[in-house]
């Protein structure tokens, strides 16, 4: 089984468009949408939610008035300036590092369970998904994403699935390190843009500090040849695999809108063919490698 | 007047808003790029950096010939980021520190009986400032590998300066980097696209909002690709739409050359001045 994963170091380049039409394509596997703070791939899978879990994480603290002797201890102690001069917690700030409940000599603080998340296992008309939901404002989306991850890997060694398929998370802090790790490529998308080679330049150098294997699709080629050509160069020199160049074509916005992968919308369109061809060549590519 | 501008998700155009709305308007300008795990505004507003400042966090250092192995300071960490293996039959004990774990709360260098941790500073990423023109321009950076965003961009925040109109380039998503800095705006601007996806965001988007009480309006950009149902929404929620900005090649072109739209086609100015003026109306 191999998995892997679709980033892009930050979100619109088309990185669901292109997981969605590699779910359409791959045969028998799991997918799984580490995007957890903002999920599209759901919206192109329609999954159909089959099992439903809470995603328990990280605390928060809270001060009982009635205990409470004022001594102000907290509020000095606290480095996230999460306790106000009234004694209360602010939980959008509070870390959950409960410094201050093992210090409060009245013994007033509790550490209270979030409910961060929920995740969930679904089946689509391309085969078992995993994906959640963090809650609006809450941290630890490393933590869900690992657990997204991990979910995805067990149903996949149990369904005897070839492939595990993951819309990675976006940026290069916690999220993406948690949904690029242990994965056998990292196929990175971006646009042929100033900010697209940065962005794509930071998350590269992300995986490979994690020691991940990776590759690059440019989307919207055509929109700057000079600089597809720049990726091309940056590709080369940086020994990198550019496995695919996707012309910038209206037919993803349309099928997007119709809630549609690329493939089943139009596979014959300029950018359908383009991303079938990558994916034929990655998977010739990962096969070779057992 | 702190202006935030957000979406739910990268690449829907917010950086672009951003930086013409800072380009627009003509004095006392500050721009913060929050988004310190990929900084992008700098490419656009090709600001002169005059000052580089590292960002630290305050982790522990264990000074092994003080420890006792008692394990307090593993039972303070909630994040896991210290193990005490005591010592046992002629072997020596041992505590780990594991730094990318840490979140820097200083529970363990207090709580220690033996006063064995001290605190040092460990860098996670730095802080640029200078000048774009007269706009005032900082923006961070995390450094690659490190997971925590929020004390970098707290670190863009102490910069601002509340006597200048200051536009700030929120990092994507819904979590802890975005709350951290959406906090203390007086008005954010969601910017969007009108399809299945874009709607899907700023529908996140603009739940942060209401849970952190800020004012706010829609940016539409690509506006002539996609559907109508982002205007739908927008309608039956009560969000005002601020502005429209078509899907055109030229600005795409512009764009993916690090060119600002008001600068390549000075028409747009006014449009991102009306912006202005409406968000100032609404937040009087
Ligand atoms: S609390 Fe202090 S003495 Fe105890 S194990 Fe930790 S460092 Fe050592
Ligand atoms: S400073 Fe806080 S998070 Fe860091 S090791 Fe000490 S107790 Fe753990």
């Amino acid at each position: 089984m191999k998995q892997i994963v679709i980033i892009s170091g930050k979100g619109g380049t088309g990185k669901t468009v292109i997981t969605g039409a590699f779910a359409a394509l791959a045969e028998n596997k799991v997918m799984a949408d580490c995007d957890v703070d903002a999920a599209d791939l759901h919206l192109l899978l329609k999954p159909d939610i089959k099992e439903r879990n809470e995603f328990r994480s990280g605390k928060t603290a809270v001060i009982d008035a009635e205990k409470c002797v004022k001594c102000g201890k907290c509020v000095k102690l606290c480095r996230f300036n999460a306790i106000a001069e009234n004694f209360v917690v602010d939980p959008v700030s509070c870390e959950g590092c409960a410094f201050c409940s093992f210090a409060c000599p009245a013994g007033a603080i509790r550490m209270e369970e979030n409910i961060s998340g929920e995740w969930f296992i679904s089946e689509t008309r391309f085969g078992p998904m995993v994906h959640a939901r963090l809650g609006i404002a809450e941290e630890n989306s490393g933590k869900l994403v690992s657990l997204v991850r991990q979910q995805a890997k067990e149903l996949a060694e149990k369904n005897n699935s070839d492939w595990v398929i993951v819309d990675g998370a976006p940026g290069i802090g916690c999220p993406v390190i948690a949904s690029i790790s242990g994965v056998d490529c990292a196929i990175v998308v971006t646009e042929p843009t100033l900010s697209g080679l940065h962005d794509a330049d930071r998350v590269i150098k992300a995986a490979k500090y994690f020691g991940v294997t990776v590759k690059l699709i440019v989307n919207k080629y055509d929109l700057n040849t000079d600089m597809t050509g720049k990726i091309e160069e940056y590709c080369k020199s940086g020994g990198i695999g550019l496995v695919g160049k996707i012309p910038f074509d209206e037919s993803v916005v349309k099928a997007m809108v119709k809630g549609k992968t690329i493939i089943e919308h139009s596979e014959n369109s300029p950018a359908g063919k383009e991303i079938a061809a990558a994916w034929n060549f990655m998977r010739k590519k990962l096969e070779e490698k057992i | 007047m702190i202006i935030s501008v957000a979406s739910g998700k990268g690449g829907t155009g917010k950086t672009t808003v951003a930086v013409n709305l800072a380009l627009s308007i003509n004095d006392n300008v500050q721009f913060l790029d929050c988004d310190a795990e990929e900084p992008n505004a700098h490419i656009f507003l090709k600001p002169e950096i005059k000052k580089t400042a590292k960002v630290f966090i305050p982790v522990p250092k264990i000074d092994e010939a003080k420890c006792a192995y008692c394990g307090r300071c593993r039972e303070v960490c909630v994040y896991n980021a210290i193990a005490v293996i005591p010592p046992s039959a002629g072997r020596k004990g041992k505590t780990l520190f594991f730094p990318n774990l840490c979140h820097g709360c200083g529970s363990c260098s207090y709580f220690c009986p033996e006063g064995a941790i001290k605190e040092v500073n460990r860098e996670i990423g730095e802080i640029e400032t200078g000048y774009a023109g007269s706009i005032e321009f900082a923006h961070g950076r995390l450094n690659i590998g490190e997971a925590m965003a929020p004390p970098v961009i707290r670190e863009i925040k102490k910069h601002i300066k509340t006597e200048c109109t200051v536009i700030i380039d929120a990092p994507p998503g819904t979590s802890c980097p975005v709350v951290e800095t959406l906090k203390r705006s007086d008005y954010c601007v969601l910017v969007t696209e009108p399809t299945p996806f874009g709607l899907n965001d700023l529908m996140l988007a603009v739940e942060v909002l209401r849970k952190l009480k800020i004012p706010f309006g829609v940016v539409i950009n690509r506006a002539d690709l996609g559907d109508e149902k982002t205007d739908l929404y927008c309608d039956k929620e009560n969000i005002p739409i601020l502005m429209r900005i078509p899907f055109k090649k030229e600005i795409a072109m512009a764009y993916s050359k690090g060119e600002p739209i008001v600068m390549a086609f000075p028409e747009y100015k006014k449009e991102f001045i009306k912006l202005y003026e409406d968000i100032a109306g609404q937040v009087q």
